[in-house]
C-alpha cells in the first residue's frame, strides 16, 4: 500500500531526512518511534503534503501513485489520513459542515456520490456514538476552545468518518494524560482492519502498550536504524534511544 | 461660469439645466442652484478631506454621465433583482434612480407606515420636505451638493407613533444596461415616530456591464424609544460607482442597528453618521466588504454620542483580493456632556493578495467624563496552517479558502432576521471568493 524509498526532505533548506524507507501493508500498523529531532514529525507532513518540506530524493507510492506528486487534498482523497500533532482551531466553521464539506470532497475526487445531509447525518451521528464523543461537538466550531484532549479525539473522530485506508498518527499521544490517551487509543482500535494500514508516530512506548503495532521502527537523525516487532518498543523504553543511536542503519541504503 | 470644469464637472452642469420634479417651486429652485454654484466651486472631494483621504477620485473627474435614463420607466428587471431570497412583502423599486411604481408592492403597507416616492412628494406635497432640502448642511462635500442640486426621486417614509412594523420594507436598487452611463441622485428621508419600529432591507443589484453612478443621501430620525433594523445587501453592477451618505439622528432611548454586506460595485462607499442624541441611544454595527478585482470599498463611521449614556458598538470585516482595496474608517466622537458613554469599534481584516490593500484606522476623540471607549482593528492574512488542515482532510484550496472567508465574515451576519435573509447573505458571501493570490 505504502512503499517510501530512500526519502529525503528538507526544512527550511535543513536536511531532515536522510534516506528513509519502509514499506507497510494493507492492515498492518507501524509505529514510528525516535528522539526529539529525528525526523518523525517531517515524515507525516510529507506523506500529507505539507509546503515547506521539500523533498529532494526518493519516491513515495501509495497504492502504486506516486503520492509526492498530488495536491494534499488529492492525497486525502487517495486514503491518506494525518492526525496532526497539533490541531487547528477554526473559528466560525461548524465541525458538522467541516466534515461533510471533506467526506463529499473526497467522494467527489474518487468519483462516488456524495452524501446528502440526511444521509451524512446519520452516519455522522453513528460514528459519534461508537466513538463516544458528546454529540454536541457537531455544533462547535472546529476544535475552538477544545481541551488537548478533545482535539486529539476529534483527529480520531475525524478519521471514523472520513475512513481513510492510511492513517498516519503524527504524536497524537503528547499531551495527554493516561485515560484520554486510553480513549484515544481505543478509538484508533476500533478503526483497525485489513483494509487500513496506520503509522503511529510517537516518541514514547506507553501509546503502543494500548495500540499494538505489528511492526516498530526507530528514526534517527533522518533514517531507520532499527526494525522489528512489538517488543522493539520495549527494549527502546528499557534502553532509551542512546541503545541504537551508535547501530548500524538497517533500512537506509536498501 | 467656470472655464476649466472637469468632464464630470461640465456634465453635472448640463444635467442641471434639466427640469426636476418640483422645478418651478422658487425655494426648491433656489436651493439647487445654490447647492450646484457651491458643486462648481468646490468640486469634488480630495485627498485633502479627511474623510476621502484613501478613496481617490481622479478617474471620476474625467468622466461625463449622462443625466438621465429615458428608458427608465419601461425597462424590464429581471425576477432575480426583485425577488432576492428572503424578499417578499412590501417593496418599493428603483431602476436606474426612478422609481418604478409597476414594480414595486406598496399597497399592502402596514398601519402607520407612509411611504411616497419623493418625485411624487415634490410635486404634491413640497412644503413638509422644505426644511429638509432648502437646508444647507454642515458638512457637506461636492456629492451631497450634487444630490441637493440634482436629486429627482427617492424615498420618503414615515412611521407612525406607536407603530410596530414587524412586516420588512424592501427597497430595491437596480442598475441596469442605459447605453451612456447615467448618473442618478436620490434622497431619502426616514422617520421613526415615538415608540414605533420597522425594518428597512435595501438591495443594491445591477448588470456587469451597467456603469453608472448612483449618489444617495438619506436623512434617518428615530425619535424616542424608536427602533429601525436595516439591513444593506448591496451587489451593485461590478463596474457601478455607488456613493451613500447617511446622516441619522437617535432620540432618546432610540435603537438603530445596521447590518452591511458590501460585495459588489466598482468604487462604493458608505459615510454614515449615526448622532447619539438623547439619553440611552443605542447603535449597533455589523458590517462586512469582500472585494476582488479592482474593486474599491469605504466604509465610513462616524458615530457622536451627544447624549448621556448612549452606546455604539461596530464590528466590521473586511477582505480583498487580486488588487482590490478597501477603506474603514470608524470613528466615535463623544461630545462634552455626554457622560457615561460606551462606544466600541472594532475592525479585522484579511488580503488574500500581495497586491491587495486595506486601509483601517479607528479613531476616538473624547470630551466627556466616565466614557467606556474602545477600538482596534488589524490587517492579516488567511492562516497556512488552517488551510493545510483542510486540504489534509480532502476539501480543496480553492472550496478551503472560500469557507474560511465566509467563516472570518460570518460573525457580522449574526442577527439578521429573518433567517432566510441570514442565509441568503451567507451564500453570497460563499460566493464573493476573490481570485487566488498572485
Amino acid at each position: 500500500m505504502l512503499k517510501i524509498e530512500n526519502l529525503h526532505a528538507r526544512v527550511a533548506g535543513k536536511e531532515i531526512l536522510k534516506g528513509l524507507s519502509l514499506e507497510a501493508k494493507s492492515g498492518e500498523v507501524h509505529a514510528i518511534m525516535g528522539p526529539n529531532g529525528a525526523g518523525k514529525s517531517t515524515l507525516g507532513n510529507v506523506l500529507a503534503g505539507r509546503s515547506g518540506y521539500e523533498v529532494t530524493e526518493g519516491t513515495v507510492t501509495f497504492d502504486g501513485q506516486d503520492l509526492l506528486a498530488m495536491e494534499p487534498e488529492a492525497r486525502a482523497a487517495a486514503g491518506v489520513f494525518l492526525a496532526f500533532q497539533y490541531p487547528v482551531e477554526i473559528p466560525g466553521v461548524n465541525n458538522t459542515y467541516f466534515l461533510r464539506a471533506a467526506l463529499n470532497a473526497q467522494r467527489k475526487g474518487r468519483g462516488e456520490t456524495e452524501l446528502d445531509s440526511m444521509q451524512f447525518l446519520k452516519l455522522v451521528r453513528e460514528r459519534v456514538k461508537e466513538m463516544g464523543m458528546t454529540p454536541e461537538l457537531l455544533n462547535r466550531a472546529v476544535n475552538e476552545g477544545f481541551s488537548g484532549g478533545e482535539k486529539k479525539r476529534n483527529e480520531v473522530f475525524q478519521m471514523a468518518v472520513l475512513e481513510p485506508r492510511l492513517a498516519i498518527l503524527d504524536e497524537t499521544d503528547s499531551g495527554l494524560d493516561i485515560d484520554a490517551l486510553k480513549q484515544v487509543a481505543e478509538g484508533v482500535n476500533r478503526l483497525r482492519s485489513p483494509e487500513r494500514g496506520f503509522l503511529v508516530i510517537t516518541h514514547y512506548q506507553r501509546l503502543l502498550d494500548y495500540i499494538v503495532p505489528d511492526f516498530v521502527h526507530v528514526l534517527a537523525d533522518g533514517r531507520i536504524v532499527e526494525s522489528g516487532d512489538a517488543k522493539l518498543a520495549q527494549e527502546l523504553e528499557a534502553h532509551g534511544y542512546a541503545w541504537v543511536r551508535d547501530r548500524t542503519p538497517t533500512e537506509a541504503h536498501a | 461660469m467656470n472655464a476649466v470644469l472637469t468632464p464630470f464637472a461640465a456634465s453635472m452642469q448640463t444635467a442641471a439645466a434639466s427640469p426636476l420634479p418640483g422645478s418651478g417651486l422658487a425655494w426648491l429652485d433656489t436651493a439647487r442652484h445654490e447647492a450646484l454654484r457651491a458643486f462648481l466651486e468646490r468640486g469634488l472631494p480630495d485627498s485633502r478631506n479627511e474623510l476621502w483621504k484613501y478613496t481617490a477620485l481622479r478617474a471620476l473627474q474625467q468622466r461625463a454621465y449622462a443625466p438621465s435614463d429615458y428608458e427608465a420607466t419601461s425597462r424590464p428587471v429581471s425576477n432575480d433583482f426583485l425577488w432576492p431570497d428572503g424578499c417578499d412583502g412590501p417593496r418599493a423599486v428603483f431602476v436606474n434612480g426612478v422609481f418604478r411604481a409597476d414594480l414595486s408592492r406598496l399597497d399592502d403597507l402596514a398601519d402607520g407606515v407612509i411611504l411616497q416616492p419623493l418625485s411624487v412628494s415634490l410635486q404634491h406635497q413640497a412644503e413638509p420636505l422644505r426644511f429638509l432640502l432648502a437646508a444647507r448642511g454642515e458638512e457637506d462635500d461636492g456629492f451631497t451638493l450634487l444630490n441637493r442640486a440634482l436629486a429627482a426621486d427617492g424615498l420618503v417614509v414615515r412611521v407612525a407613533d406607536g407603530a410596530r412594523v414587524s412586516q420588512p420594507l424592501h427597497v430595491v436598487h437596480v442598475g441596469t444596461g442605459a447605453d451612456d452611463a447615467v448618473a442618478w441622485h436620490l434622497r431619502d428621508l426616514i422617520e421613526v415616530g415615538e415608540d414605533a419600529s420597522l425594518t428597512v432591507i435595501e438591495h443594491h443589484v445591477g448588470d456587469d456591464a451597467s456603469g453608472h453612478l448612483a449618489n444617495l443621501v438619506r436623512d434617518i430620525t428615530l425619535r424616542e424609544r424608536a427602533q429601525l433594523d436595516w439591513v444593506i445587501v448591496q451587489r451593485a453592477s461590478s463596474e457601478a460607482t455607488l456613493l451613500r451618505r447617511t446622516d441619522c439622528v437617535l432620540h432618546e432611548n432610540a435603537r438603530l442597528n445596521l447590518h452591511a454586506l458590501e460585495l459588489g460595485g466598482k468604487l462604493a462607499r458608505h459615510e454614515l453618521r449615526a448622532e447619539l442624541a438623547g439619553a440611552h441611544a443605542r447603535f449597533t454595527s455589523r458590517g462586512a466588504f469582500v472585494l476582488h478585482g479592482r474593486q474599491h470599498a469605504d466604509a465610513e463611521v462616524l458615530v457622536t454620542h451627544s447624549g448621556r449614556d448612549t452606546v455604539s458598538d461596530s464590528l466590521w470585516r473586511g477582505v480583498a483580493g487580486d488588487r482590490a482595496r478597501g477603506v474603514v474608517h470608524g470613528r466615535i466622537l463623544v461630545r462634552p456632556g455626554a457622560d457615561g458613554s460606551d462606544g466600541s469599534f472594532y475592525n479585522k481584516n484579511l488580503l488574500l493578495s500581495a497586491t491587495a490593500e486595506i486601509d483601517t484606522r479607528p479613531a476616538l476623540e473624547i470630551y466627556a467624563d466616565e466614557v467606556k471607549a474602545n477600538h482596534g482593528a488589524t490587517v492579516g492574512q488567511l492562516d497556512e496552517n488552517i488551510l493545510f488542515y483542510l486540504r489534509s482532510r480532502g476539501i480543496s484550496l480553492e472550496v478551503a479558502r472560500r469557507m474560511l472567508v465566509r467563516a472570518f465574515c460570518a460573525v457580522t451576519l449574526d442577527g439578521i432576521e429573518p433567517p432566510s435573509l441570514r442565509e441568503h447573505c451567507e451564500a453570497l458571501l460563499a460566493e464573493q471568493l476573490p481570485e487566488t493570490e498572485a
